[in-house]
């Protein structure tokens, strides 16, 4: 029984094994080294996240536009990333 | 304002990465195929559009210019995607590089071009000189005509780079010019806002306009050399 004032606790499951959802943020990275990190093992996490959004969100049968709509803004996120170098000089500044 | 014009027809590279290889990939994820009698509303869609593309394009073929069939179909589907994905704000697009417009335009051009030289000699020599040409004319017209036939790749590739980047140079232009005149004149800044609007509109049907005259003109040139 978890009470209010044990939300800083770390949960009682061993690191290794939770999943990326339940993984507080402070925990991120050692549980990313935990993980297995050999070229097939990232090609298995990509395809198992796929597989996950795709039977959520898009293999429905009355799927929405949002589905899709996701996906494209997390392209254009990850777009405004890429350019970001360039885009620093448009910003709206008396001095750059 | 001059260098960023160009900004945005860069190579992305992340650290040194080729990350272009991952956006020119990124279309292929929202195609993926379903073994399922009755799909879901986004494969339908796709499966309906595809099919009617296919009718359309490749009723004209002889059954040996339908086995190029996939070939095209994927064509048409890649430019369309690619072109209509880089309309996103901020995205690149693929299609906007000529390395790689030739490299889908010469090897396609090519294979229709051996195919007609393989099979059919004869024909494929005799379209260099149409008929009915007076005979002086005739050393002319050869030359002319592979000059046309040599010219077809770069056509192919240059038509489409010039038309996609022209579009997004137009609607960079007017959008800064756009932003700078609402500072100085509202009225103003609402007309070039409404021609914004117009360019967009337009854009989504270049693009797909494009995807289809490629296609086209491929599937032509095979028509011609089966």
């Amino acid at each position: 029984m978890a009470d209010p004032g044990d939300g800083k606790m770390a949960s009682p499951a061993p690191l290794k094994e939770k999943r990326l959802m339940e993984v507080r943020v402070g925990e991120l990275p050692r549980w990313l080294l935990l993980r297995d990190l050999s070229p097939s093992g990232v090609a298995g996490a990509f395809r198992r996240g796929y597989e996950r959004y795709h039977s959520k969100y898009i293999d429905v049968r009355k799927g929405s536009v949002s589905g899709v709509t996701m996906v494209l803004a997390a392209y254009v996120l990850f777009s405004y990333c890429l350019s970001y170098k360039e885009l620093k000089h448009e910003r709206w500044r008396k001095y750059h | 304002m001059n260098e960023n014009l160009f900004a945005s027809f860069i190579t992305p590279t992340m650290m040194g990465l080729p990350v272009v290889i991952l956006i020119i990939m990124f279309p292929s994820i929202l195609f993926t195929p379903s073994n399922r009698l009755i799909n879901n509303r986004l494969y339908t869609f796709q499966q309906w559009a595809i099919k009617l593309i296919t009718k359309q394009m490749m009723l004209i073929h002889s059954p040996k210019g339908q086995t190029w069939s996939l070939m095209i179909i994927s064509l048409i589907t890649f430019i369309g995607s690619t072109n209509l994905l880089g309309l996103l704000p901020h995205t690149f697009t693929p299609t906007t590089q000529l390395s790689m417009n030739l490299a889908m335009a010469i090897p396609l051009w090519m294979g229709a071009v051996l195919i007609g030289f393989r099979h059919k000699l004869k024909a494929s020599l005799a379209h260099f000189l149409p008929q009915g040409t007076p005979i002086p004319l005739i050393p002319m017209l050869i030359i002319i005509e592979t000059i046309s036939l040599f010219i077809q790749p770069m056509a192919l590739a240059v038509r489409l780079t010039a038309n996609i980047t022209a579009g997004h140079l137009l609607m960079h232009l007017v959008g800064g010019a756009t932003l700078a005149l609402t500072s100085i004149s509202p009225p103003t800044a609402s007309i070039t806002f409404i021609i914004l609007i117009l360019l967009t509109v337009l854009e989504i049907a270049v693009a797909l306009i494009q995807a289809y005259v490629f296609t086209l003109l491929v599937s032509l040139y095979l028509h011609d050399n089966t």
